[in-house]
């Protein structure tokens, strides 16, 4: 599950590590109102106004429709307010929101932490994240604040250290040190590095995250060290045993079908075809998807129904896919094993019925236990659907009902 | 010969009482399998599908003699009975619980990692010896006794490809369900080398998804094995967008290599034969044979 940048904040604050510190607001007004307590609070005298979506690449972002970039220095209170207000309520585009863009609910008003001071101000990279070829967590820090972490691997990959932690002893004192030493630091900042890596750790494990992103870390003039930005990923496996983070789930951040399809306990992700699938098992159902795609569709979406497809759950299957304009054809692929292929057929009869017309060609493939009566049960029922058996055949009736489409 | 589990193995379920456990081993006893009892905590003494069921695992092993377990626990308390099997002592450890956390499964897998065991999963269909031993929750007669291995990170795809070779007249060896969590505990790699050294198998299918980097540590192995036996692979997620997960936790696109392009072309490379499309695994593996 992804969280917004001030919700990621608010878990480093609260294991020690130390940020720039911010309020979140939901209009310019709002906005005014937490600029002039975070002054009482921080001291600071300017602000940065950072618009709140679960996406990167704000600084460099623009509202559909303006100038506004996602991510502003305001030198003054209203120029909280006019940023806020160019903000709230508008689309912003960035290189990882596709052209859609996402739509600014919140801005988070954070403290200027560049000041001026006795050394200058230098940004880092740290990230922790699952290294799934080590069955590890690992520490992965770069001199190059700021950038894209692909970039620096890319171009300059021994700009990047990387420490492993062995998951049962969790990180050791020399490693956050080796880390800190790799940064070029010394004296007070580095002292307070030191302390900053192993604080970040303890949130990372204590919250059980996946991936923990602080781009840039800063060090400010008098040699402190916080988290400038904080993208947060977290097990959603885990979430079971930290109802206080299941609560920060922004479902305003999520494609309204795939909340639908999630409340229905089904597996959706909204593609951009023509061609939607219902499968039961998540690699079936991807090697549907890519089937569709061999037979001259694009998938609509992926759909696993999971092991207990029956007239209920696919008929939410069917709603959530016919709500796409997009889709032309639908493909179920059932591979009964545990579940009975007739109990899907009399299911996607029952399914139909329930929806009444169905506008678009349905092609059924049914496969395993009890195959043969599900392909009776649908080619009796009247309906308008095109049953097959094995799964080349499947594809072969996608082909013609796309082949039919444009004649 | 066959690999893991055969005629031979003695099984205990953990997780034997609750529903999925009971249902799954009424299939598994159906099927043949030679399960001998199970494990609740706190139900100890009671008899189960006329089998014993007790409190911890080291008793059943020490009452059965069991060498095999699998795992229907709930995600909260898999990764504690994995650990717990692999304490008594047990030889080959298939989980199939799906949704254990992902701290959880590092833990376990360093903890066994010293221990002399297998563990098979989290998040798999199981293992499957045709006609011989099921220890998992694939329907059983889809399976024909016959000489190709399959290794896979999915359940329905498994079958579907068990179903076209079986069509094609080509019976199996053992199935391996690896899962599809990031963190497993036996990876396609060391699954698909197991088949390799196993004289009764003369041919085997790999089949993965996007996401990580098994397949390709599995086809640079077949590459420089030195044992010749053809392999057909093929990889679901041709189409899956990047940095979205596709249903397995493990199944997203981080980099340039979890593609299913990348890790079709790698497996080329490495002489392995690809199926362009789901549909034709079992034809495929026909052509490697030289049957068709």
């Amino acid at each position: 599950m992804n969280i917004h940048e001030y919700q990621g904040k608010s878990i480093l604050k609260k294991y020690g590590v130390r940020i720039q510190e911010g309020i979140v607001a939901d209009t310019p007004d709002k906005a005014v109102e937490v600029a002039r307590n975070l002054s009482e609070q921080t001291g600071t005298k300017w602000y940065v106004v950072k618009s709140q979506i679960h996406a990167g690449g704000r600084g460099k972002g623009k509202v559909v429709g303006g100038e506004q970039r996602g991510v502003a220095l305001a030198k003054s209170v209203e120029d909280v307010r006019t940023i806020s207000k160019n903000l709230l309520g508008k689309v912003l585009v960035t290189h990882q929101t596709g052209e859609e863009g996402k739509q600014v609910n919140k801005v988070l008003i954070a403290e200027d932490v560049y000041y001026p001071g006795p050394t200058e101000p230098k940004e880092f990279y740290l990230s922790i994240l699952l290294d799934r070829a080590k069955n590890c967590n690992v520490i992965m820090a770069s001199t190059e604040g700021g950038m894209d972490i692909e970039d620096v691997a890319e171009n300059t990959p021994e700009k990047i250290t990387k420490e492993w932690i062995d998951p049962s002893v969790g990180l050791q004192g020399f490693q956050a040190r080796k880390v800190a030493f790799s940064l070029g630091l010394e004296g007070e900042a580095f002292k307070e590095m030191v302390k900053f890596i192993s604080a970040l750790y303890r949130a990372y494990n204590e919250s059980d995250a996946s991936m923990f992103e602080i781009n840039p870390v800063l060090k400010t003039s008098d040699n402190k060290i916080l988290a400038v930005d904080a993208k947060v990923n977290l097990d959603d496996n885990a979430l079971f045993r930290h109802p206080e983070l299941a609560e920060m789930r922004d479902i305003s951040e999520e494609d309204p079908l795939e909340v639908e399809a999630g409340a229905n306990n089904l597996n959706y992700v909204k593609l951009d075809g023509n061609v939607g699938c219902m499968v039961n098992g998540a690699g079936l159902a991807m090697a549907t998807m890519d089937i569709i795609k061999l037979s001259g569709g694009e998938p609509a979406n992926f759909l696993d129904v999971g092991g207990g497809a029956n007239a209920k759950t696919v008929e939410a299957g069917f709603r959530i896919i016919l709500k796409d304009p997009n889709v032309k054809a639908i493909l179920i692929n059932i591979f009964g094993g545990i579940v009975r292929c007739d109990r899907v057929a009399a299911g996607v009869v029952e399914a139909y019925k329930a929806i009444g017309e169905i506008p678009v060609p349905i092609i059924v493939r049914l496969q395993g236990t009890n195959a043969e009566e599900g392909a009776r049960i649908i080619n009796e029922s009247g309906l308008k659907v095109y049953s097959a058996i094995e799964f080349k055949e499947a594809a072969e009736r996608v082909e013609e009902v796309l082949a039919a489409m444009e004649a | 010969m066959s690999v893991l589990v055969n005629k031979n193995s003695k099984i205990i379920v953990q997780g034997f009482t609750g529903s999925e456990g009971s249902f799954h081993a009424q299939q598994m006893i159906e099927y043949g399998t030679s399960v001998v009892g199970g494990v609740t905590p706190g139900k100890g003494g009671m008899s189960h599908l006329d089998r014993p069921v007790f409190n911890t695992v080291a008793q059943a092993v020490g009452d059965t003699g069991a060498d095999v377990s699998i795992i229907f626990v709930p995600p909260a308390f898999a990764a504690d009975a994995i650990m717990e099997a692999a304490d008594a002592g047990i030889g080959v450890i298939v989980c199939i619980t799906e949704g254990i956390p992902t701290k959880d499964m590092m833990m376990a897998k360093k903890y066994i990692s010293d221990k002399n065991c297998r563990l098979i999963g989290p998040n798999c269909p199981g293992i499957i010896t045709a006609e011989e031993c099921k220890v998992g929750i694939m329907p059983g007669f889809i399976f024909k006794k016959g000489t190709v291995g399959i290794v896979s990170k999915s359940g329905t795809l498994t079958y579907e490809a068990v179903d076209q070779l079986t069509r094609a007249g080509l019976g199996q060896t053992t199935a391996i369900g690896i899962g599809g969590d990031p963190i497993i505990g036996t990876t396609t790699k060391e699954a698909v080398e197991l088949l390799m050294n196993d004289p009764e198998t003369e041919a085997i299918v790999m089949i993965g998804e996007i996401g990580g980097s098994m397949e390709a540590e599995a086809a640079y192995y077949v590459q420089n094995s030195g044992i010749k036996k053809p392999v057909v692979g093929f990889i679901a997620g041709q189409t899956a967008p990047k940095g979205r997960r596709m249903g397995h936790a493990g199944a997203i696109i981080g980099g340039a290599d979890d593609t299913a392009e990348a890790k079709m072309r790698i497996m080329r490379e490495c002489g392995i034969h690809v199926a362009e499309s789901p549909a034709v695994i079992g034809e495929t593996m026909l052509i490697a044979l030289g049957k068709k």
